[in-house]
């Protein structure tokens, strides 16, 4: 299977700022990557690169088989962008958007009309086509922005934090379209803020900070990185938080935390469900009396001061 | 809204038939233009405030001008005032053609509508190609409102048909250059409030230093030599010699500029356009680029 993108050593400094350091990104054809990074970690630079909007300072880098830098023509033709603000025309209506992008696609006008009217009814702003953009609610903008970008049926699609902004409901009904154009084999690139978004939607997981690819996979290699997720049991009677301990060590094979005083301990798991089952099952058998089990997926928080504190442990080891 | 999602979500698979795969052969810069210019000119028609400068704005000069400074400005030569101040109207009103121009790249770049552009595979130069058809489109509008606004306070073309027409082609030609001007402010500003705060104080001088509403024989040497060579005041003079209205009747000291008003006008279009043309496109690109 070929790559659909591929970038190697992207660097790119604005005056003071060094926004990439060095990024190798790789997509193949037909799968979903999420890069996944804090504000101000390069998401943006490296996705307004791969798409031409931006040069790179150094390194190299192919859209659908072209160089971004000296074909940016061909890439344009073959990609669909829809960037973290909204770039959809305000005073336009959004039939009259996405006719404008169809016939700059170098549609007929009649195809274009055509088009836009599919689009719109295929993601349900048909009432809403022949309003001006600027009356529309972050959500209807945001569908109408996914529109645009498949105006002319991209190979690759990028998407910059397609959901920051949105209502957890908006937010679920574009999760909904994500879903279905990924099943029709087109290549996507979106940055995210949240790893819940990452893990829902991509096949692989890019994470970056301050410009650095920190790690790459897929979300459960991610979380065994970072120790997984967290088993914490609450036990009824102070005396047997010991015995307690003794058995998530052994279910989970981590050292636990103690915290007498709380009747509570906690331990690292790869497999939080699992883990839960057989602890609970342990503790019956024992006959010792709980009063909460829960697991605890790891926040991007968490994964990332994790990631980031064992690198910049390992780079002052290495120095 | 359950069924809204289901809805959308079932039927984006037939979102993307294999037909629309196929990059689609460019269909060349005019094409690209005129789409270009569709949008800018749909956004004027949606936007009546922002073509303020083209209708009210003009109206507003012709009626104060003519009825509350009129009756204390003296013609050399003689004549009635309210035809002398049409020429003056008509060239002021086309030098803020660039005003207009350099707002809508400067709300482009401010609605994020440049990045959007880039990322398309549109004819190199097609996107301020739209702006310069939209905005000559744009610039048609006061020419035909002046005109009936004219007509209406007394002002007559007393020439003939070609003369008429030299005139109004004199128009059209500096409001060409004006939007090459428009396109290196919007450029250099880049922000609305930073180019209504630039015109505002540079396009006007410009338009006042001038004969538009005033002979220049009424202002102090130093600042009416100025006026003498400034294109504003040659426009005007030219279109009052075409439409056959009164004007300063020429004297044997004149420069060679008000002398020779139409042709001095033209070198100017001329001028403008080679010199702010390749600097104003070279301003645009580093600007997007950014």
């Amino acid at each position: 299977m070929s790559d659909a993108i591929e970038s190697h050593g992207l660097t790119k400094r604005y005056g003071e700022t060094q926004a990439l350091a060095g990024v190798d990104i790789t997509v193949p054809t037909g799968t979903v990557t999420a890069v996944l990074g804090p504000n101000g970690a390069g998401k943006t630079t490296a996705v307004r690169i791969l798409t031409t909007l931006t040069e790179p300072d150094e390194g190299h880098a192919t859209v659908a088989g072209f160089d971004v830098r000296r074909q940016p023509h061909e890439v344009r033709r073959r990609i669909g962008l829809a960037a973290q603000d909204s770039t959809v025309d305000p005073i336009l209506t959004g039939r009259e958007n996405l006719i404008m992008l169809g016939e700059l696609h170098q549609l007929s006008r009649r195809r274009a009309m055509a088009r836009a009217d599919a689009l719109l009814e295929e993601f349900s702003l048909t009432d809403a086509g022949r309003r001006q953009v600027s009356g529309y609610s972050g959500g209807m903008r945001r569908r109408l922005d996914l529109a645009a970008t498949l105006v002319a049926g991209p190979e690759v699609l990028f998407l910059d934090e397609p959901t920051t902004g949105l209502d957890p409901r908006a937010r679920l009904e574009l999760w909904g379209v994500l879903d279905t154009l990924v099943h029709n084999g087109t290549t996507l690139l979106l940055t995210t803020q949240y790893l819940e978004e990452a893990e829902r939607l991509a096949d692989d997981i890019i994470v970056v900070d301050h410009g650095r690819v920190i790690a790459r996979g897929d979300a459960r290699t991610l979380k065994r990185e970072v120790g997984g997720d967290t088993v914490q049991v609450v036990v009824l009677d102070r005396d047997r938080v010991e015995e307690t301990a003794a058995i998530l060590a052994r279910v989970t094979g981590n050292e636990p935390v103690l915290d007498p005083s709380n009747r509570m301990v906690r331990a690292a798991a790869t497999v939080g469900l699992d883990a839960v089952l057989e602890t609970a099952a342990a503790l019956r058998a024992a006959g010792i009396a709980i009063e909460d089990l829960s697991v605890r997926q790891p926040t991007l928080d968490e994964v990332f001061l994790t990631l980031t504190a064992a690198r910049t442990h390992h780079d002052e080891d290495g120095s | 809204m359950t069924t809204t999602t289901t809805g959308a979500a079932t039927t984006v698979a037939d979102a993307s038939p294999p037909a629309y795969r196929l990059p689609h052969r460019s269909r060349g810069f005019v094409h690209d233009t005129l789409v270009v210019a569709r949008r800018g000119l749909i956004h004027m028609r949606r936007q009546p405030e922002q073509l303020s400068d083209a209708t009210i704005q003009p109206i507003m000069f012709v009626l104060m001008f003519a009825y509350v400074f009129g009756g204390a400005i003296d013609i050399p030569g003689g004549g009635d005032y309210r035809e002398f101040l049409m020429g003056g109207i008509f060239a002021q009103t086309i030098v803020f053609t660039a005003f207009g121009v350099a707002m809508s790249l400067a709300n482009d770049r401010k609605n994020q509508a440049v990045d959007r552009f880039r990322s398309l595979p549109i004819a190199k130069g097609a996107v301020l190609g739209g702006h310069a058809v939209a905005n000559l489109a744009k610039a048609m509008l006061p020419i035909v409102l002046m005109s009936l606004c004219g007509l209406v306070v007394g002002w007559r073309i007393r020439s003939g048909l070609l003369d008429a027409l030299g005139g109004y082609l004199l128009l059209i030609g500096f409001a060409f250059a004006m939007i090459w001007v428009g396109v290196l402010l919007g450029s250099v500003v880049r922000t609305p409030e930073g180019v209504t705060g630039v015109s505002f104080t540079a396009l006007f001088p410009v338009t006042f230093v001038a004969s538009t509403f005033v002979p220049t024989s009424s202002m102090p040497a130093g600042l009416r030599t100025v006026a003498e060579w400034n294109p504003v005041t040659t426009l005007s003079d030219a279109l009052r010699i075409r439409f056959g209205n009164p004007n300063t009747p020429p004297a044997a000291d004149d420069p060679w500029s008000i002398a020779n008003p139409t042709a001095y006008t033209a070198i100017w279009i001329v001028a403008i356009v080679a010199v702010c043309c390749p600097l104003a496109i070279r301003a645009y690109r580093r600007s997007i680029e950014a």
